[in-house]
């Protein structure tokens, strides 16, 4: 018998499929729920609600709130640039935007500091004119648009590719110029795998340790992020304070993607 | 509204895809562009509507050289084979786009959006999506669609290319009479010579980038300017250089000077037709087209030896063949209608 023809190996594979989950993703997030909230919703709420915790939450949503715009517009304009435009350099452009997916986010948080540090190529030019990168948001802000610049091309690209040109070309004959072709019908027809780009990067964004942690300092109430501080509480053995604000971190990314489903659940209606 | 296409060039990498075409449809016209694929006739049909750019040559619209301007100021109505539906769109809004894109106010864009589902015959599905409808009432909102921005000349690209056989027939008489009512110059793209014939006025036949003839349906057939006008535009039989139209081939039972004698090798019976293939001392394979009662009164069967006459044939060769009694202009270009001569 063929492998996975009868039905006693097709629940076989169901139960491994489902036990893997299971053990490798659903246990751990499970166990640090009930770790949270072992003694009451007050040792938690009462980390998140010091002025560190409350910092470090502004913090992460002004991180999603510069880099998730940036690298959308980026995401969707390179992936136009990519899949209209013939050119010869495309493919290096492919390859390098996977770069970030590719190399460790501490390395990043490395090369920013070549960049930027005190014998970095643009400290000079930086220095005179007053910005102070490293160890400050200008530089967690780079730091998180580089882990996330991916996310939004990869998911347009395909969608892109999908629709083809001809409803495009239509709109052109029907009076349409190129930004309102863009608006009416190329976006709307890529809408979906650009959200859920949006998704991904949002979601990195949020849960980024790595490039920020080496960039930031992660000085408590200045330079620090949900991960970030997420890390000191439990350096600390403030383990209420660290399940406290990781629970707060897997909701905001829950509701990232609850909030797709809706939209797409409403759409679909 | 006339469109004439002077000189065009394009090529595409190695490929020639248009080489020094030139075009006149009339105002108020339905030509069709005529062709078997690679020959470059949507590419023409995309170089009038700004889709692609040539590499030499003018296109006028209405005497207007359109050359430097956009798609979108051409005033054009194209069509894709494949609907091109904007499938986020109602029917209403697909219909409705050019109008909006036009700045015109909700209740004109209303009025007419539904007088154009009238004339399309889609009243009633304004609110459905593309994927709600069939080919051929996508086809026929895309239609709408084009029309509905009162274009100066309507390009159609192989239209009805993706639909059924019968779907297909029913569109080409609606789509005839749909013109006759408009009157909006008309370019339609086939590789389906029946098609073309049935629909269009004036047809242009093209190969492998160039024009090889321009006339109506009676011209190309009656007068080939060459033999692949001839064989593309029609059925065709070759014998040696002269080319004769299956019902143009006599079948006889004796043997006279001009007959050549064949092998009978199928009899196909479609109707009030009757295909006659045979075979003759050659090698050559050609068929007859016969009506039943010719049949019939020939009796023939399936494995005798026929005698082949043809009636008329045609040879663009300049070179006289050889052969007696027969009477053949050759070089002329637009063909030479010749006898044939006996068998050698």
């Amino acid at each position: 018998m063929a492998v996975g023809s009868g039905a006693t190996s097709r629940w076989g594979l169901r139960v491994l499929g489902l036990g893997y989950i299971l053990l490798l993703l659903l246990l751990p997030l499970g166990l640090i729920f009930y770790k949270t909230f072992e003694h009451g919703i007050a040792p938690p709420l009462d980390a998140i609600t010091s002025p560190d915790g409350l910092h470090a939450l502004k913090l992460t949503l002004l991180m999603v709130a510069i880099a998730v715009p940036l690298n959308t517009i980026f995401g969707i304009g390179c992936a136009l640039l990519l899949v209209r435009h013939r050119w010869w350099g495309n493919p290096i452009i492919d390859a390098i935007i996977n770069l970030p997916f590719a190399i460790s986010p501490v390395v990043i948080g490395l090369s920013l500091f070549l960049l930027y540090g005190t014998t970095g190529w643009f400290e000079p030019a930086l220095a005179e004119a007053g910005i102070k990168v490293l160890f400050s948001v200008p530089g967690m802000v780079i730091a998180s648009v580089f882990v996330s610049l991916p996310f939004v091309v990869r998911e347009t690209v395909p969608v892109l590719q999908e629709i083809g040109t001809e409803q495009e070309q239509a709109a052109s004959t029907l009076g349409a110029n190129a930004w309102q072709t863009f608006w009416r019908i190329t976006l709307p027809a890529i809408r979906w795998g650009v959200a859920y780009g949006v998704v991904l990067t949002t979601a990195r964004v949020l849960g980024e340790f790595g490039a920020v942690s080496v960039v930031s300092g992660s000085i408590s109430g200045q330079t620090q992020t949900l991960p970030l501080f997420v890390e000191k509480q439990y350096e600390n053995f403030n383990l209420p304070g660290a399940f406290g604000a990781s629970v707060l971190l897997a909701l905001l990314a829950l509701m990232t993607l609850l909030a797709m489903n809706f939209l797409k659940r409403k759409e679909d209606a | 509204m006339g469109i004439s296409v002077e000189g065009a060039n394009k090529r595409f990498g190695d490929f020639q895809a248009l080489e020094d075409v030139s075009i006149e449809v009339p105002t108020g016209s339905l030509t069709a562009l005529l062709g078997p694929s690679g020959s470059g006739k949507s590419t023409l049909l995309r170089a009038i509507a700004g889709l692609e750019s040539l590499d030499s040559g003018t296109v006028l619209i209405d005497g207007d050289d359109v050359g430097s301007k956009p798609t979108q100021k051409r005033e054009v109505g194209f069509v894709f084979q494949h609907y091109a539906a904007f499938k986020h769109m109602t029917v209403y809004e697909n219909v409705g786009f050019g109008l909006k894109i036009r700045k015109w106010d909700k209740k004109k864009i209303s009025q007419r959006v539904h007088e154009l589902l009238d004339l399309v015959q889609l009243p009633g599905l304004a609110d459905r999506y593309p994927s709600q409808l069939s080919g051929g009432q996508r086809q026929r909102m895309a239609l709408a669609r084009a029309l509905a921005v009162q274009p100066q000349v309507l390009l159609l690209d192989e239209p009805f290319g993706a639909l059924d056989a019968k779907v297909r027939k029913d569109l080409r008489s609606w789509l005839r009479n749909l013109h006759d009512e408009m009157h909006v110059t008309t370019i339609f793209v086939t590789h389906d010579q029946e098609e073309a014939m049935d629909v269009a006025g004036q047809l242009v036949v093209m190969n492998e980038g160039r024009v090889e003839q321009s006339g109506t349906a009676n011209d190309l057939y009656d007068h080939p300017a060459n033999e692949f006008v001839m064989s593309f535009v029609g059925e065709v039989n070759q014998l040696g250089e002269h080319f004769v139209r299956p019902h143009d081939m006599e079948i006889v039972l004796d043997a006279d000077d001009r007959t050549q004698e064949g092998l009978v090798q199928r009899i196909v019976t479609l109707g009030f037709e009757v295909r006659v293939e045979l075979v003759l001392s050659d090698g050559t394979e050609v068929w007859a087209q016969l009506t039943r009662a010719e049949l019939q009164r020939l009796e023939l069967r399936e494995g005798q030896i026929a005698y082949l006459r043809p009636i008329q044939a045609k040879s663009f060769n300049g070179s006289s063949p050889s052969g007696h009694g027969a009477s053949t202009p050759h070089g002329s270009n637009d063909g030479g209608d010749a006898e044939i001569p006996a068998a050698v």
